[in-house]
């Protein structure tokens, strides 16, 4: 009988790690679904986007819907990986789209303006502040598949908290 | 009322299983089959016949490598391909950043930008790759494939191996 009882305490005890383990897991889950398939918060810092965003690091809302359905356009801020370094996350804006011609102008190392074709699946991003941006002018067209979201809110400073236009 | 609750548990129970298996996928591992010939003889030795779709092998990819981005030579990675992202191909990494590649095509020899990796299909002959369109990012790369899991008589490791790069390859 002692033994039934120990039995029973055991399973009661078990069935209790085993609610609790699956809450958890599950809400663990749920947390990756949003971070991945809807929307992240980002921090962006440094001089590349000026004009728009501060030096010293905003706070912004990524959303994860429209470079799935490839809905990113120009004037887009995008985050992109790194194609330099995968473990980096940038925040540029979209110039040109797969068969544009880019005409830019390179004041770090070049006088004139030069001109590239965009490749199929491939994006041109460059940051606002050209004088003090290291993006496609620097590395080249980056391919489509790197695009991990499109930026549209700023969360801090709360002075600028809301959409961020085009 | 009993009917109501009865599917609105096995609604929760499927959107809970649902969930776990889209995070597993994403973070942890996945299945997926291999379409086409060109990792023939490593994957789908025998595509191309009329039953080519039927016996498609199945392969394991892990994700763990996403976290350090750490790959050796001969490693077969799943990427997104560089000119449509909706595509994901399966080939071979050839070279790593930093590392001098012969191409065969041009007949020339470029070093790997970094962050970046060359890769190349086991079948040369009809092989979409770096050959085509260069060096590709390393933030493409989605996972590297580990195991053969189907059919049956194939299931086992896949080998790292680094293709022939020395004169036969050159020759050709």
């Amino acid at each position: 009988m002692r033994f039934m009882g120990y039995i029973g305490q055991w399973r009661r005890a078990a069935k209790e790690v085993l609610d609790r383990t699956t809450i958890a897991v599950n809400f663990l889950c749920w947390f990756h679904i949003t971070g991945n398939y809807l929307c992240t918060p980002c921090h962006a810092y440094g001089v590349s986007m000026l004009p728009t965003l501060n030096v010293t690091g905003d706070v912004l809302l990524a959303e994860h819907v429209s470079p799935r359905l490839g809905k990113v356009s120009y004037g887009d801020l995008v985050l992109v990986k790194s194609p330099l370094n995968p473990k980096l996350r940038v925040t540029k804006r979209v110039i040109a789209l797969e068969g544009d011609t880019v005409t830019y102008f390179d004041p770090l190392h070049s006088e004139a303006s030069q001109v590239a074709v965009v490749p199929k699946g491939h994006v041109w991003i460059q940051g606002d502040n050209i004088y003090a941006s290291h993006d496609s002018r620097y590395y080249g067209p980056v391919p489509y598949g790197l695009i991990e979201g499109k930026v549209f809110f700023r969360v801090w400073p709360p002075d600028d908290f809301g959409l961020l236009g085009q | 009322m009993g009917l109501s609750s009865f599917l609105w548990n096995c609604t929760k129970k499927f959107a809970t299983a649902a969930v776990i298996t889209v995070t597993v996928s994403d973070r942890f591992a996945s299945v997926v089959p291999v379409r086409g010939g060109s990792m023939s003889p490593t994957l789908n030795p025998k595509s191309g016949s009329q039953m080519g779709d039927f016996f498609d092998d199945y392969v394991l990819v892990e994700k763990f490598c996403l976290g350090t981005y750490k790959f050796s030579n001969g490693d077969v990675v799943v990427f997104r391909s560089p000119m449509n992202h909706k595509e994901t191909l399966i080939k071979r990494i050839v070279a790593l950043p930093g590392e001098w590649c012969g191409d065969h095509y041009n007949h020339d020899v470029i070093q790997i930008p970094p962050g970046h990796c060359w890769v190349e299909g086991d079948n040369a002959d009809s092989s979409m790759d770096s050959r085509l369109f260069g060096p590709i990012p390393l933030g493409l790369i989605r996972g590297s494939v580990t195991h053969v899991v189907w059919p049956p008589h194939r299931i086992g490791a896949v080998e790292k191996k680094t293709p022939p790069q020395g004169l036969s390859s050159v020759l050709e």
